[in-house]
């Protein structure tokens, strides 16, 4: 078991065929992922190469799925088919879409999610803008770096994809169940919340890495569930402390405006509730490794 | 993006929201010439309003109430050059005065949390929305939009009464947050605020004020927003790192800080802030994120920007190799030492990195056998960042 991606996950790539679907694609079969088609409407029938194998392009997500019993699809589509290409997956009623796409519009995500509610939830998205999921050892859907950690029993959901790797490459001796990149954008198909309660119902993850940033209360919200439902330790870790209202740092989610949002404000609500907090992300590392090693 | 008052309600107008008729001045001279066109078309009294991205510009001496041209020119002498918030004011809007009966609230915004949009109406105007929450909160009404149905005529009204707007002021007040909400679809607003919207003494709905912010990531498809930058307030270095696509954000330390990706370099500034405390209060000079794939023409253009900062008395480079693996970035560093010097830079002063990751002990190999003078390879980010400091400290 791990959290959503297993070795038994079928993905498939929706864009496969752009720049960034080849390269990832064929990453993701050098990780051991089972990559078993792509979508690309303009390129049904079609074949494409990659790491030795022959990748069928499908019509639809529907169509993949029916052909290849895919239940993961992965979208590197550009910010301004994003919108469409998720619905698809939506009504395809994939079990998990993750959309890896930076820039996409928050009005397109913004009706991407109702569309998903008013569809019953049925599909699980991750992102957009994030680095996928990890499973070490099992499968690798996304854009994480495969080879700079290794399995064990760690849970980590972050907002950022280079402190993820980070967080990996520290504590890759220890290793971890699955890693969660849920994307820096203001409206994300999948909270930190999620990610807890998954980590907190799988047998094979013992402790928890949650890695916030400014912007926005998932994380002050996060802490309010962790109080209530989580019994496995978790350490947390926020970044932007020194980062000036009003400025956005990079990430289209990553803005204070007010006193909302603060990394100080989200540091105090999850230590009010036991969750340890380290001020970098190395002393963070440390304090899983103490968990880690009781 | 945030607008200026002026932009808002051009925009507004744009989409048949009724706002007071008004023109943008940059001297004294020109609100008395603007004040004079209201005065020959019969309307005397103008307000002269400052043009600053920030709120709270009553209360800091901004907006101000003019009884003839003179007047006007006199007040609006008064405002150009103030400092609001740390924001100093380059025009000021001279707008007819309205003859006000009441004073509500209105937004249209995104809900992060709910992941919706959101409007909130009151019949509680003109002043902070927050404020008005805290002590009244049976006075604002939040309303969930569905992001599939929207907001029709039916819905606006619905909103205006859950605010309790006034009967008289139902029929205008939903007519506009029926239009509000058009230009918050089609123009990619993340919000667009009416503080105070107002019922004129002779029962007519109207934006006085306009607050809007448009997503950057729809600039794709909205083309005009681009004219509706401020290009004359941006930092120039700024904008000259805009123009090179680099994601850069001048802060006002003295450590460069370049990395990759928003939340490490985030997380580097963090770090290098903490460690500079022991360092007579060293901080970060700059956010620059250079992406996944540090290529050495960006990372030159990286640090040619950062370089750019007299301010800044050392520079942290602080790379995790992911996808790109370190040796790349060491390569990258190395190249991009090479082309500043042929653009005729002089990289004179100390670079400390940091190299992470995929690879990172041939990138360090690579960055040891070049032997660049300033550069000092530190194995932590904890470490590196107090080197940085403690290097920034040092220098003149």
């Amino acid at each position: 078991m791990a959290v959503w991606l297993t070795e038994d996950s079928k993905v498939i790539v929706q864009g496969m065929t752009g720049s960034e679907g080849t390269k990832h694609t064929a990453r993701m079969l050098r990780a051991g992922t089972n990559v078993v088609g792509g979508v690309n409407a303009r390129k049904a029938g079609q074949t494409v190469r990659s790491e030795g194998r022959d990748l069928p392009v499908f019509g639809s997500v529907a169509e993949a799925m029916a052909q290849t019993g895919a239940d993961v699809s992965v979208a590197f589509v550009p910010p301004r088919f994003s919108k469409d290409a998720v619905i698809e997956a939506i009504d395809a009623e994939i079990g998990l879409c993750i959309v890896i796409t930076e820039g996409i519009p928050v009005h397109d995500s913004t009706v991407v999610w109702a569309h998903a509610v008013a569809k019953g939830n049925k599909t699980r998205i991750i992102g957009p803008n994030c680095p996928g999921v990890a499973s070490p050892g099992k499968s690798n859907a996304g854009i994480i770096p495969a080879d700079i950690t290794s399995p064990g029993r760690i849970g980590l959901v972050s907002k950022s994809g280079t402190l993820t790797y980070q967080m990996m490459y520290e504590l890759r001796d220890i290793g971890f169940s699955t890693c969660i990149g849920i994307g820096g954008d203001p409206v994300i198909g999948t909270t930190h919340i999620d990610a807890l309660e998954a980590f907190q119902a799988d047998p094979e993850t013992d402790a928890i890495v949650m890695i916030g940033e400014i912007g926005g209360d998932a994380e002050e919200r996060a802490a309010a569930y962790i109080e209530a439902n989580v019994t496995k330790p978790v350490v947390g870790y926020v970044a932007g402390f020194t980062a000036p209202e009003g400025k956005t740092m990079g990430h289209a989610g990553a803005i204070v405006s007010g006193s909302s949002g603060t990394a100080e404000a989200k540091k105090e609500a999850l230590e009010k509730v036991g969750v340890r907090v380290g001020k970098t992300p190395s002393e963070t590392a440390r304090l899983m490794r103490e968990i880690m090693s009781r | 993006m945030d607008l200026f008052e002026h932009q808002a309600k051009e925009l507004f107008a744009e989409y048949g929201v009724p706002v007071p008729a008004g023109k943008i001045a940059t001297t004294p001279e020109e609100a008395r010439a603007i004040a004079e066109e209201f005065a020959a078309a019969g309307t005397s009294r103008v307000v002269v309003k400052a043009q600053v991205k920030t709120g709270g510009r009553g209360k800091a001496g901004g907006v101000k109430l003019a009884d003839s041209p003179a007047d006007a020119e006199e007040k609006a002498r008064q405002i150009l050059g103030m400092d609001i918030k740390g924001h100093t004011v380059h025009k000021v809007l001279v707008e007819e005065a309205s003859a006000i009966a009441s004073e509500f609230y209105f937004s249209f915004l995104l809900d992060r949390a709910n992941r919706t949009f959101l409007s909130i109406c009151s019949v509680e105007g003109g002043m902070e929305i927050e404020e008005v929450a805290a002590t009244k909160p049976e006075a604002v009404a939040q309303v969930p939009i569905n992001a599939l149905t929207g907001v029709d005529r039916a819905k606006a009204r619905e909103i205006a009464t859950a605010g309790r707007l006034p009967a008289e002021a139902l029929d205008g007040a939903a007519e506009l947050i029926e239009r509000l909400w058009a230009a918050f679809v089609d123009e990619d607003a993340t919000l667009v605020e009416v503080n105070p919207l107002i019922l004129t003494a002779d029962g007519q709905v109207k934006a006085l004020d306009g607050k809007v912010t448009l997503d950057g990531n729809a600039a794709f498809r909205q083309p005009e927003h681009e004219a509706l930058e401020d290009a004359a307030s941006a930092d120039p270095l700024e904008a000259k790192a805009k123009a090179k696509d680099l994601n850069y954000v001048k802060l006002d330390g003295s450590v460069g800080i370049i990395g990759n990706g928003a939340g490490l370099v985030m997380s580097t500034l963090d770090v290098v802030a903490y460690a500079g405390e022991r360092y007579g209060g060293q901080k970060p000079a700059n956010f620059l994120d250079i992406g996944g794939g540090a290529s050495a023409e960006v990372m030159a253009n990286g640090m040619e920007i950062v370089l750019g900062d007299p301010s800044v008395k050392s520079v942290f480079i602080n790379v995790f190799g992911g996808i790109t693996s370190g040796d790349a970035v060491a390569n990258g560093i190395v190249q991009a030492v090479k082309l500043l010097g042929d653009r005729g830079e002089t990289v004179d002063r100390p670079i400390v990195v940091r190299l992470d990751g995929n690879n990172a002990e041939e990138g360090r190999r690579i960055l040891n056998e070049a032997a660049i003078s300033v550069i000092e390879q530190v194995e932590t980010m904890d470490e590196a960042a107090r080197r940085a400091a403690e290097l920034a400290s040092q220098g003149v």
